[in-house]
């Protein structure tokens, strides 16, 4: 009798556990990430030769309802055509039946791995205005998001933002209509019952963690985008009452003393950074005077200079 | 506020301030008000020119640097006039001039082209 080595072991179990590409124009790489419905792998596009990520559902045996929800996620980040959401290159269907879709493959890091190693808040509040942006596209065509947290977002190479994982997100309403809430729907075209927690408990609305379904809106996401706020500024030893004050109305427990829209909180994180007052916010005349000041840092220099050099020409030109 | 508006008010202030420090020069006292119009006067030109130059070139260190050759050369006009002080009168003016090229590019509203 024949013992097969650990490495012979090793590559048996991974041809089994991954993915079969052979029908399909993708070659298999490697895992890069398992979730809680499927996995996501690399493989290398060979008719266009590019590397892509490739979500695939987990095991075969699943409901027609996981595959349509899949299929469903892939149309919805499809029909969200933004510099900020990840792009759908390709759905289809494998061998073993398995539902999967082709995304573009973003090499960079996650937003968690990325304030690891920037502790600049200015960089940190740009990159989360360009989340909120994201969002703020989203909401505009009707989808809430639901599992907004660090990990789900990606910073590329080139400091592009891309928010990943739409696979709760929910519609609110059909695209460039008027119908709010009139059929609420989650991915998967049914509706996810009352009392079932979708989410990141740390970054999850009160509504949300209830498992409120049909209460959460575009709020839900400012809660979880205030929490991501407060994840970038909590190891800032100084962040600013502004920029506090936006966090704690970000993540209001009642929905109605948040921000309405995610574009309005980053309307607001836009004015922090330009050092213009923020709505959050209402600030005295000192602190009104100091914001003032180190906005125009040269000019009041420059005045300051000025003076100083007419005090020192009257003390030297007297007899 | 349009950057020529700007250039004349910033202009005009220091022009004031410039004039008012005269006072503490006992010998030219006497000739405060028409020093303080003159000096205001040479702002107000001085902030217009550079104001019209922001409207029209959008640079920051070319505006500074115009600020400061029109700032020196309206000084060098006053020194040259009154026949001294040259050092005394061509630093302040030339670093209005700077202050002046500096706010006119950085702040003030530049009309949007009307398209007919």
């Amino acid at each position: 009798m024949k013992w097969l080595s650990d490495d012979k072991l090793d590559h048996l179990r991974t041809v089994v556990t991954n993915p079969d590409f052979s029908s399909t124009k993708y070659t298999f790489i490697k895992e890069l990430g398992r979730g809680g419905m499927g996995a996501v792998y690399l493989a290398e596009d060979r008719e266009l030769n590019r590397l892509v990520a490739i979500k695939v559902l987990n095991t075969p045996e699943i409901s027609e309802d996981m595959r349509n929800r899949m299929v469903r996620e892939a149309q919805i980040i499809a029909g969200l055509e933004h510099p900020g959401i990840v792009p759908v290159h390709d759905v289809g269907t494998l061998p073993d039946g398995r539902v999967f879709y082709a995304m573009k493959f973003v090499r960079g890091s996650r937003l968690d791995e990325y304030a690891a190693v920037n502790d600049s808040i200015r960089d940190r509040l740009r990159k989360f205005q360009a989340v909120c942006d994201a969002v703020a596209f989203a909401h505009a065509h009707g989808v809430i998001h639901r599992d907004l947290k660090p990990q789900n977002i990606m910073i590329g190479s080139f400091g592009e933002v891309l928010v990943l994982d739409w696979g709760v997100a929910k519609i609110l309403k059909k695209p460039y209509t008027n119908h709010t809430n009139q059929s609420v729907q989650s991915v998967n075209g049914f509706n996810t019952s009352a009392g079932t927690i979708i989410g990141t408990r740390d970054y999850m609305s009160p509504e949300q963690a209830r498992g409120e379904i049909d209460q959460l809106d575009e709020r839900a996401d400012v809660y979880s985008l205030g929490a991501v706020l407060h994840f970038l500024l909590k190891d800032q030893p100084k962040p600013g009452k502004a920029a506090e004050a936006i966090c704690l109305k970000a993540r209001a427990d009642a929905k109605d003393d948040r921000y309405s829209s995610a574009s309005e909180l980053s309307a607001d994180i836009g004015r922090l950074l330009d050092a213009e007052p923020v709505s959050a916010y209402r600030e005295n005349a000192f602190e009104k005077a100091g914001r003032w000041v180190s906005k125009n840092r040269f000019l009041v220099l420059l005045v300051l200079a000025y003076l100083l050099m007419r005090i020192f020409f009257v003390f030297t030109s007297r007899p | 506020m349009s950057k020529p508006l700007i250039g004349v008010i910033l202009g005009a202030v220091l022009g004031v301030i410039d004039g008012l420090t005269a006072w503490f020069t006992p010998a030219v006292r006497d000739q405060l008000g028409g020093i303080v119009i003159g000096s205001t006067l040479k702002g107000i030109i001085a902030g217009i020119a550079i104001g019209f130059f922001a409207k029209k070139f959008h640079s920051l260190p070319i505006g500074i640097v115009f600020g400061l050759l029109v700032g020196a050369f309206l000084a060098w006009l006053v020194a040259f006039m009154q026949g001294g002080y040259y050092f005394e009168i061509i630093l302040p003016g030339t670093l209005v001039g700077l202050i002046v090229g500096f706010a006119t590019q950085k702040y003030g509203n530049t009309p949007a082209t009307a398209n007919s």
